[in-house]
């Protein structure tokens, strides 16, 4: 499953979006990735994701393999696309 | 009974905690058992793990929210399943031992963040070393206290604090100091008078002479330390406190009053800090201002140079907080016994004699300029005043205000706002500076004179040696000649002087420098109220004479005895 999504908050993904992000990856059994300009990192490493540095505007896909793939895809999509409440 | 430097005062009695900076040290080992050290990997994580947690529960109650969530990303770091599980990895591919895995995988994100463009993620490289080190600490079983989460109240025993022991330390069950090397004016004895902690330094082997857990008295005043003392002391030393606290509770009653001699000769009495979070100790002492914001420990304790906005906020957070008094910062002073980590610097002969504070600063203008932007932007926050470190020239002087005037214009073509009314002024703390401070005083809106390296310099004596300790005097008539010549010269071009060392908040020296016609004090926060005390009580037109008389004596000791006797 792969969701395209595009940052909106102002900051990027700096240490608490990343937080954020990582944990609520890790609440689903599935592998979860982010591919930002052809890099992947596994999206439950908070080391991973904030290695991406990606900015405001940019576009990521967050792509999910496994028993609640589609639901890990959309929720982490939303997360992101919710400007992580900032 | 011991004794040594008295370096803050007040009384403490408790329970003794003795800190060991014993050093991480990894070798590589080829091993057998992998289970065992993948074992050791994940036991230290855990139990890294309940630290961070107890730590992050404290910092939310007691620093708030936003504090709290660095602690919450470190705890993540310890989760990461790319770093753990790398390291299991490592630990079985290659056959070795758990802290030289976990060493190598953790330093390859080290210096995967240090890389990288933004400025924000590679500051993140330092959040990775620190969640590392707790890690390896546990792996070698390295005793290690964690001085954020003190449960006891203690009285530390260390060979010395470094900055970041003083600065992540839970100060409400910390009862003192005392530390085996530093005098006076060491980074220890700074921070606990900041602190408002008692402490004794300089005791040379306490941390041999006393085991954790030892009852332990000693008096900040006096430099008495007493180890396992009988009941009667102890109960004397209740007293003293009890005395000590009394004082203190009367000088709570010179809050809100002026500064102002008996004769009506008005003051500025005003306080050094070190941090923003000083600032509060500065107005529970009722401080009429910043007289020394040493910017520096901005720039200590990490692995990069902070940024702009990092800078721009500490600035701004110091200015607000006690607008509209005046609040002098001072430009980077590094170098001498200050180093950066990440700042690489030739060994010198004599660091106080060489690359030091402005000398560095003119020549990296990238570091200079970026602290002089961030000073400009914040001066609309408040009243700031810029102070440069150990001019000792006038082309240093006018290269400096050059490079301000440079960053201004810069600030002006992005439209980018600043205070019009900012102060530029310089330390006299070179004998150079202060013998052509007539020439100086018209490029300056005021001097203020740094008694610490005055010293030093003038007298030829190294401050932090202990063998010569007693020829550094600020009572040397050399340095109170020098003293009076500053403050004259000012005058003579309108300028205010004003005095941001040691010698500034002592009660023998303020008589003194008060008949001089100094117009600024900058001390600790703890010597505020003495100060205004003793300056109330006497004349103005009394104290000229008696400047006048110590200067035309003869030795130090002649005149620390006559101040001695007719002032304190």
């Amino acid at each position: 499953m792969e969701k395209k999504v595009t940052i909106k908050n102002e900051s990027g993904i700096h240490a608490r979006p990343a937080a954020l992000l990582v944990k609520k990856a890790s609440e689903f059994e599935s592998k979860v990735e982010i591919d930002f300009n052809g890099k992947k990192v596994n999206a439950k490493s908070i080391m991973g994701i904030m290695s991406l540095g990606a900015s405001k505007g940019s576009e990521i896909t967050v792509i999910t393999d496994g028993s609640d793939e589609d639901q890990a895809a959309n929720e982490v999509a939303k997360l992101i696309e919710s400007g992580f409440g900032e | 009974m011991i004794k040594g430097t008295n370096a803050s005062p007040g009384i403490a009695l408790g329970k003794a905690l003795v800190l060991e900076h014993n050093e991480i040290v990894i070798e590589k080992k080829t091993i057998d058992n992998i289970e065992l050290e993948q074992k050791k990997l994940t036991d230290a994580i855990n139990k890294s793990k309940e630290e961070l947690t107890k730590v992050k529960e404290k910092a939310l109650v007691e620093l708030g929210a936003e504090k709290a969530e660095i602690f919450e990303a470190h705890l993540l770091v310890l989760q990461d399943p790319e770093l753990v599980d790398s390291t299991l990895n490592k630990i079985k591919d290659e056959k070795i031992n758990a802290d030289y895995a976990f060493n190598e995988v953790k330093n390859m994100f080290v210096s995967m963040f240090e890389s990288m463009d933004n400025e924000y993620m590679k500051e993140r490289a330092a959040d990775i070393k620190d969640v590392g080190n707790r890690v390896l600490r546990h792996i070698l079983d390295i005793k290690f206290v964690d001085l954020s989460t003190l449960e006891d109240e203690v009285v530390l025993i260390a060979h010395d604090l470094t900055p970041s022991d003083t600065a992540t330390m839970n100060k409400k069950k910390v009862l003192g100091f005392l530390t085996d090397i530093g005098g006076r004016t060491s980074h220890t004895a700074i921070m606990a008078r900041t602190l408002e902690t008692p402490a004794v330094v300089g005791l040379k082997n306490i941390t041999e002479t006393v085991k954790d857990g030892d009852y332990v008295i000693f008096n900040g005043e006096t430099g008495e330390v007493i180890i396992n003392p009988d009941e009667n002391t102890i109960n004397e030393y209740k007293d003293l406190k009890e005395k000590f606290e009394k004082e203190k509770k009367e000088l709570e009653s010179l809050k809100g009053q002026e500064s102002k001699t008996l004769d009506g000769r008005h003051v500025e009495l005003a306080g050094n800090i070190g941090t923003p979070n000083d600032v509060q100790g500065l107005i529970n002492n009722d401080a009429e201002g910043v007289g020394l914001y040493r910017t520096e420990f901005l720039y200590m304790n990490r692995s990069e140079f902070p940024t702009e906005e990092e800078q721009y906020e500490s600035y701004k957070a110091v200015l607000e907080s006690m607008n509209p008094k005046p609040i002098v910062i001072r430009t980077l002073d590094i170098g001498g016994d200050k180093e950066l980590s990440y700042l690489e610097m030739d060994k010198e002969m004599n660091p106080f004699l060489g690359y030091r504070a402005i000398r560095l600063c003119l020549d990296r203008q990238d570091i200079f300029k970026t602290q002089l932007r961030a000073l400009l932007r914040a001066s609309v926050h408040g009243n700031l005043r810029i102070m440069f470190p150990m001019i000792s020239s006038l082309e240093e002087l006018l290269s400096a205000k050059e490079i301000l005037e440079s960053v201004k214009s810069d600030l002006d073509k992005e439209g980018i706002d600043y205070s019009k009314n900012i102060e530029v002024g310089m330390m006299i703390e070179v004998p150079s500076a202060a013998l052509i401070s007539d020439i100086l005083a018209k490029h300056v809106d005021f001097f203020s004179i740094g008694t610490n390296d005055l010293i030093q310099y003038t007298t030829a004596v190294d401050r932090m040696n202990e063998k010569i300790h007693n020829l550094y005097n600020q009572f040397n008539p050399a340095v109170l000649r020098l003293i009076k010549m500053v403050i004259d010269n000012g005058h003579k071009e309108g300028k205010w002087v004003g005095m941001c060392g040691e010698a500034a908040g002592d009660k023998r020296m303020i008589p003194i420098l008060l008949g001089m016609g100094l117009d600024e004090f900058s001390m600790s926060p703890i010597s505020i109220l003495p100060a205004r005390k003793l300056i109330t009580s006497l004349k103005y037109e009394d104290m000229k004479p008696v400047a006048e008389k110590v200067v035309s004596m003869g030795t130090a000791k002649e005149i620390e005895e006559y101040m001695q006797n007719n002032f304190a």
